[in-house]
């Protein structure tokens, strides 16, 4: 029990994650798919977000005084910013793959007048 | 000569800055598209030489973008392995792009400067994917790799649409696997390059965390490659894709995965862990076994000649994943000669369906009727490649082949072994049935009467070019892979294997 508070951060992107997967691949509707896709990169997203946050720790801007001598510098009170930048970097990502995801939906509604996918499949047939 | 020392981050920076470039004089007029997106390739597969024969002269290169040592900064490293699939994949897309002039006027005659931004853009991602030594900059790669291959795929015909679907469903599931893994690795050491990683983990070997993320790492790429059964979306995808960007995608997207995982196996994990600590090897190579059975099988039941083709994909990285888990030097030195020749090899064989279907409007097995009298240029360029998929000296496919199954019974592993020669009979079976489809079986009308006469009808040189060319290239780089793997390969196959 301990543990599991501990390490509530894993087990809040775990759920998520496995949220977005049952989605994903048992949803018969595409948008809804779609929303599983995007709970499960949302969910890697906060799994790195996590990892970089400290407690009573502070932005990584280290303050210079002017003219001041530099105070040495611990480590522990900034959060570590690089999970966050690369996040920055996956989200945008995973926008640009929402945007894909959409469009093709789109072009799936447009041909077949439908979203949900036993119904395509019928008609393929 | 300092062009030259810029030659790896140029073969990237070239094709990215060039899909800008596309896509605003596609507004002006579409007429130059095609030129720009030719030049831009042409400018990376030179690029890409350069970069081979500076890594032969000279030893690995690593290159520091903006300055920043690492691991700090991001670094492009190439050395002999990747140098040699930096000029495969240039190569495969420069043949591409020569051929889709004609194709993409009949195909999607109205989407011609959004089809070569997005050839482009996917060539960047592929060659960037290749060329990068930090963990994290190869998953925003593989993503651009991804998104543009989504969208080439959703433009091609009727079911295509479904096809790119299911694969934006799978395909992210593998990206953010692999993103997942890359995490548990950062946890660990607080490093994100390649080099770097390499030093640290040894002091982690025991660590259950460390385990987790090679396979979180191994069933991304997995999904990513098609490896079975996680192969689901390959088959409808490339199938029905355009001609022109099944040309590109088929041959390239499952290769540069596998080197990706060869890449992490090899310079993340070391051989050491990945052979011996991690005791993965024998399933892995269980699970090639039943790829290479399964995609054979499979494709012996299709009668569509692409989707036939698309099986064979399955098949075959099951040959490089086998091959690169067989925990012995021969073994990897084929998986890595597999990539190129692969590569080659279905190129050939796509550019072969691209004509098909530009000259026939279809590709079923019945669409490639009495083929041999009417092209025969395009049909002798096919038998060479369909000889190397079978494995017929002195083609490309024979070599490769030749130091799996040496690999094979070097490590023991009999079953592998047995398993490529299987999926060999079957290669056989398949393109025998089809050349005898092409030769002998008259093109029938609906009413079962011959409907044409036996005139010679190639195809435009534009499509010819690029097949002949290939289909050279295939006998040439069989008759040099003995030295293709001394100065090359062997350099990058770690020693202390069996």
């Amino acid at each position: 029990m301990q543990s599991i508070l501990a390490d509530y951060n894993y087990w809040i992107y775990i759920l998520l994650m496995m949220i977005g997967l049952y989605a994903m691949l048992a949803k018969n509707n595409l948008v809804k798919k779609v929303i599983g896709m995007s709970i499960f990169q949302t969910a890697i997203i906060v799994f790195y977000v996590s990892i970089g946050a400290k407690k009573h720790a502070s932005i990584p801007i280290i303050a210079h005084g002017h003219g001041a001598v530099e105070a040495a510098i611990d480590v522990a009170h900034y959060a570590n910013p690089l999970p966050h930048v690369l996040m920055l970097t996956a989200i945008v990502v995973s926008v640009g793959t929402l945007g894909v995801a959409l469009a093709i939906c789109l072009g799936i509604y447009r041909r077949y007048n439908t979203l949900e996918e036993d119904d395509i499949q019928e008609q393929l047939q | 000569m300092s062009i030259v020392k810029q030659a790896p981050v140029l073969l990237v920076i070239i094709p990215l800055l060039s899909a800008f470039l596309v896509n605003i004089l596609g507004l002006i007029n579409r007429k130059y598209c095609f030129p720009v997106a030719a030049l831009a390739i042409f400018g990376s597969f030179a690029a890409s030489v350069i970069t081979l024969i500076r890594v032969i002269e000279n030893g690995v290169i690593h290159y520091r973008l903006g300055g920043w040592p690492p691991p700090f900064g991001i670094e492009y490293v190439v050395d002999h392995f990747n140098a040699l699939v930096l000029v495969t994949v240039s190569f495969v897309s420069l043949m591409a792009v020569l051929f889709s002039k004609e194709s993409i006027k009949k195909e999607l005659p109205d989407k011609i400067p959004q089809f070569y931004t997005l050839f482009v853009l996917l060539v960047t991602g592929l060659l960037g994917m290749t060329v990068t030594g930090d963990a994290f900059n190869l998953y925003v790669l593989l993503e651009i790799t991804a998104l543009t291959g989504y969208a080439l795929i959703a433009m091609g015909d009727n079911r295509a649409l479904v096809a790119s679907f299911n694969y934006v469903i799978l395909g992210t599931i593998g990206a953010s696997f692999y993103l997942l893994g890359v995490g548990h690795l950062y946890i660990m050491t607080g490093s994100l390059n390649m080099a770097d990683l390499l030093n640290i983990l040894p002091g982690l070997y025991s660590v259950n965390a460390i385990f987790i993320a090679l396979l979180l790492i191994l069933v991304g790429t997995w999904i990513k490659m098609a490896f079975f059964p996680m192969h689901g979306w390959l088959p409808n995808a490339y199938t029905y894709a355009p001609s022109a960007a099944g040309c590109l995608v088929a041959p390239l997207v499952t290769k540069v995965s596998v080197y990706i995982m060869i890449r992490i196996m090899l310079s993340v994990f070391s051989a050491e862990y990945v052979y011996e600590v991690s005791g993965l090897s024998d399933t892995v190579v269980w699970m090639a076994v039943i790829a290479i059975i399964s995609g054979s099988i499979l494709a012996l039941a299709q009668t569509d000649f692409k989707k036939m083709l698309t099986y064979l994909i399955v098949a075959e990285v099951g040959y490089m994943v086998g091959g690169a888990w067989l925990a012995s030097s021969t073994g990897l030195t084929g998986a890595m000669l597999h990539i190129v020749n692969d590569a080659l090899m279905t190129l050939c064989l796509f550019i072969f369906a691209g004509i098909v279907v530009y000259k026939r409007g279809g590709h079923q097995l019945q669409d490639l009727a009495g083929l041999y009298k009417k092209m025969p240029v395009t049909m002798t360029a096919f038998t060479v490649g369909a000889l190397s998929m079978i494995g017929v000296p002195p083609t490309a496919g024979f070599f490769s082949k030749w130091y799996l199954i040496l690999g094979a019974i070097d490590a023991g592993r009999y079953h592998f072994m047995v398993a490529l020669l299987v999926s060999s009979l079957v290669n056989a079976i398949l393109f025998f049935r089809i050349i005898e489809i092409a030769h002998f079986e008259p093109r029938m009308d609906h009413h079962g009467g011959e409907t044409e006469k036996n005139i010679i009808d190639e195809a435009p040189i534009s499509m010819l070019v690029p097949l002949i060319i290939v289909a050279l290239c295939l006998i040439v780089i069989g008759l040099y892979s003995g030295d293709i793997v001394t100065n090359i390969i062997q350099h990058s196959v770690p020693t202390g294997l069996l």
